[in-house]
């Protein structure tokens, strides 16, 4: 009677053990993934910054922009309907939901712009540029907000504004 | 040894032939049914991301609500709040939408849709209204098919049980509401033994303007009896309307028996041109009235509701040649009309024949005063007049009829459980075919106008049993979908519908989809408290109300921290949803609100209330899955003591 008992506390022992060794394995994974997805994202941005940016037009309507002097009755209209549309995610000076927009048009090409204001359901799906920005956005994807092809180039005339002035 | 070994081979043989042919005769229907089943099922498969032909508005019955099929594959693609509220979008609970639901008995929050009618214009459906009765508190409803939400809602004065509504002039000149339960005409305290003769049963005339606004144009102080279905003349009898009565007895215990006591009752036929005219001469008497109009404004995403006082009510008696009484024997529920408008049905519920008057012989029968006396001072023709013909031994309890534009006709039978084909003219009947079970109402689409499209038919039955999983003692109402294409009609498909469907109406789904609103624009938003972009967001408050205007964007609400609320306030939270991108809602559900969540369209503002009881920090959070990062899409409520001194303070990110 003893002696099973005897055997039956050994074996509980074991039991215990092993739990607590299963604990400790987990507890090491855990720390393990974020470290792999962190290596993921520093791979895409460089590949980001490595593309010739300002030779990609993106997907979409729009194939050539002829740009001239600004004009500022357009930009005027740009900015209100930036601040309507756009704002909720885009600020000028910093990363918000999305990248913060000053000096956009010294990064991209205003066909890019306004194809991204367009069609921004293909461009992030395979323009290279959005795709990675969507990444680094935190898969925050760029809303289509419906605007027309005139809106957007008035939007893109704010842009151009806006990087002259500041 | 051979021998027997042979007998007994033969024997068994026999013996498995016979089992055969039992099984045979056992399964014959539903062997049938299973060889014609991959037909069928090809017949119906509507592929992955393809159309269906057809819309289907099916009235929601006891639900209060329209719910919008597709045919012919049977799938449901939306149900429509009207009479009942919807915590799934808010309709009835947020401010904008409670005033829909007022009446001059005060906020009713259900209701018992009917009959679902579409709009038509030279007696084609034209796809900008489902219009909707409501029985149980006499409404009627006007849903937009290019936005599919109610629009407006009128309440019909004097009125009881408004059945015989909401059927369409062939120009939608007026939609019409009835009585079926007769009562004092205006509404008085008598013994109720006192309603022979007393009890009146109006019908309301309901003129609606190009933008399909509406407005009682009059109301027709009709004998007491139960006014029970209605459909408009067409063609040569535009101008008339044809409603069915029973308890023409005008009992008013035990109708089950006292309304059957008649051989025949009548369709009232009513000459609503000649009353118009009458009207608009100066004719019939102003009376007091108390009625809702419930107006609802995609500009400023509300709606209004102004209590009426007055309305114009005619004597019948007084317009001479205005209505007449044809008979029409047991207790006519249906009351159709055929797509040349020459031949109006009566389905003599209690009968197995079907009753069809002529509308020609009914003016020659006027003209020459074939009269069988009168009832309370309305000339009733004479039967034989009006009488085209009789559909004989159809079935058991005919309801409904509809037609396919081809010369047929298509009658339910409850009590017989069958769809029933016959042709118009020779009144012979041509195909039955059973119904699973006990089927109430049937639709083709444009069945009810001049140019029906006769490909399906959907039959609505009262009862379901077996025909799908079982669900407890509850069961949705199931109905079926035939193709009427060819000679005999072709069971294809059962599905089930919500509610308790008591009409539907269909229609081409070319003359509707390509309306169909996709946003409401942030520039036409003109909410009294929207918030048009993150600028224009803040906490405003007034005594122990505190606004709030909030947007919401993918993915995220700004404000998302909300500081300075106290325990006894009054929250409205007006929430402005700033997508303008086809199908991305956001929904806002707030912790322990007494009232419902928001499901705020694209462009859309809407508001809901909060009273706060504990003091805490409360979260609140979208509820359609909006993006990737929807569950990120939440925020708090800092909720103070009743004493506080925390000032309001609203941010996003720290500003």
């Amino acid at each position: 009677m003893k002696l099973t008992f005897k055997i039956f506390a050994v074996f509980l022992i074991f039991l215990a053990i092993g739990c607590g060794e299963k604990e400790e394995k987990e507890k090491i994974k855990l720390t393990e993934q974020p470290e792999q997805r962190k290596e993921t994202v520093e791979e895409a941005v460089t590949t980001t910054a490595e593309a010739d940016a300002m030779d990609n037009k993106g997907i979409g309507p729009v194939k050539s922009v002829e740009l001239g002097d600004i004009d500022a009755a357009m930009a005027t209209k740009g900015a209100d309907l930036f601040k309507n549309m756009c704002s909720a995610c885009h600020k000028m000076d910093k990363k918000f939901i999305g990248p913060a927009l000053a000096d956009v048009t010294e990064r991209r090409s205003p066909e890019w712009i306004m194809n991204m204001i367009l069609n921004p359901e293909q461009m992030i799906k395979e323009d290279p540029i959005a795709k990675k920005l969507l990444v680094e956005s935190n898969m925050a994807v760029m809303a289509n907000q419906g605007l027309s092809e005139e809106e957007a180039r008035a939007i893109l005339e704010y842009f151009r504004q806006y990087d002259t002035e500041n | 040894m051979k021998k027997i070994s042979s007998f007994l081979s033969i024997t068994l043989l026999s013996l498995l032939m016979i089992s055969c042919g039992e099984d045979d005769t056992k399964t014959k229907q539903s062997k049938t049914g299973g060889a014609m089943a991959s037909n069928a099922a090809e017949r119906v498969y509507v592929a992955p991301g393809e159309h269906d032909e057809f819309y289907a508005f099916i009235s929601g019955g006891y639900s209060g609500n329209l719910t919008v099929y597709g045919l012919p594959s049977g799938r449901m693609l939306k149900e429509i709040p009207v009479f009942s509220q919807f915590p799934t979008s808010g309709y009835g609970y947020s401010e904008e939408t409670k005033p829909m639901l007022n009446t001059s008995f005060g906020f009713v929050p259900w209701g018992d849709s009917h009959h679902p009618d579409i709009s038509q214009t030279n007696g084609e459906t034209d796809g900008r209204w489902v219009f909707i009765n409501e029985n149980n508190t006499p409404r009627i409803a006007r849903i937009s098919l290019e936005t599919f939400e109610t629009e407006e809602i009128i309440e019909v004065p004097h009125s009881a049980g408004n059945h015989s509504s909401s059927f369409v002039t062939e120009n939608t000149e007026y939609v019409v509401a009835g009585t079926r339960f007769s009562v004092p005409y205006p509404q008085e305290d008598v013994a109720i033994e006192n309603m022979k003769g007393n009890f009146k049963g109006p019908l309301t005339f309901i003129a609606v303007d190009d933008e399909g606004h509406m407005k009682i144009d009059f109301q027709l102080k009709m004998p007491g009896f139960n006014y029970d279905l209605s459909h408009p003349g067409r063609g040569d009898s535009h101008g008339w309307f044809f409603f069915t009565t029973y308890n023409t007895e005008e009992a008013h215990t035990l109708q089950e028996v006292n309304a059957s006591q008649n051989d025949k009752d009548f369709i009232a036929a009513v000459n609503w041109k000649k009353i118009q005219e009458y009207v608009a001469n100066g004719g019939g008497e102003e009376i007091d009235a108390e009625y809702a109009h419930n107006v609802y404004d995609h500009e400023t995403h509300t709606a209004t509701s102004t209590m009426m006082n007055k309305v114009l009510t005619v004597d019948p008696r007084d317009v001479e040649g205005a209505v007449y009484f044809m008979p029409t024997p047991k207790s006519p529920h249906g009351c159709d009309v055929d797509p040349s408008g020459e031949y109006i049905v009566g389905n003599g519920k209690l009968s197995t024949d079907l009753t069809v008057h002529s509308f020609s012989k009914m003016l020659k029968a006027i003209e020459n005063k074939e009269f069988d006396g009168e009832a309370y001072g309305i000339p009733i023709l004479n039967f034989e007049s009006t009488l085209a013909g009789t559909v004989k031994e159809g079935g058991l309890g005919p309801l409904h009829t509809e037609f396919d534009g081809q010369g047929n006709a298509y009658t339910t039978f409850f009590i017989s459980s069958e769809v029933v084909k016959w042709k118009l003219g020779t009144w012979e009947v041509l195909d039955r075919q059973p119904s699973y079970y006990s089927v109430g109402h049937l639709m083709i689409p444009g069945g009810n106008s001049r140019k029906p499209e006769g490909k399906y038919l959907i039959s609505m039955n009262k009862i379901t049993k077996d025909r799908y999983l079982p669900t407890g003692p509850e069961l949705e109402h199931s109905a079926q979908l035939y193709d009427i294409s060819g000679d005999k009609m072709e069971l294809l498909l059962d599905f089930p519908t919500h509610g308790e469907p008591h009409y539907a109406a269909g229609i081409s789904a070319d003359k509707v989809k390509a309306n169909s609103r996709k946003i409401y624009r942030l520039d036409e938003n003109k909410h009294e408290y929207a918030a048009l972009s993150e600028d224009d967001t803040k906490m405003v408050r007034n005594g122990n109300e505190v606004h709030i205007y909030m947007t919401t964007v993918r993915s995220h609400f700004s404000p998302d921290n909300l500081e300075g609320i106290k325990v006894g306030d009054k929250v409205y939270f007006h929430v402005t949803n700033l997508e303008q991108d086809f199908d991305v809602p956001h929904g806002f559900a707030m912790i322990g609100a007494n009232t419902s969540e928001l499901l705020i369209m694209p462009g859309q503002t809407k508001t809901v209330t909060w009273e706060p009881k504990k003091e805490g920090v409360w979260p609140f959070y979208c509820t359609d899955f909006c993006s990737a990062l929807h569950q990120e899409m939440q925020g708090y409520v800092r909720v103070s003591g009743k004493n506080s001194n925390v000032p309001l303070k609203w941010t996003l990110d720290g500003e």
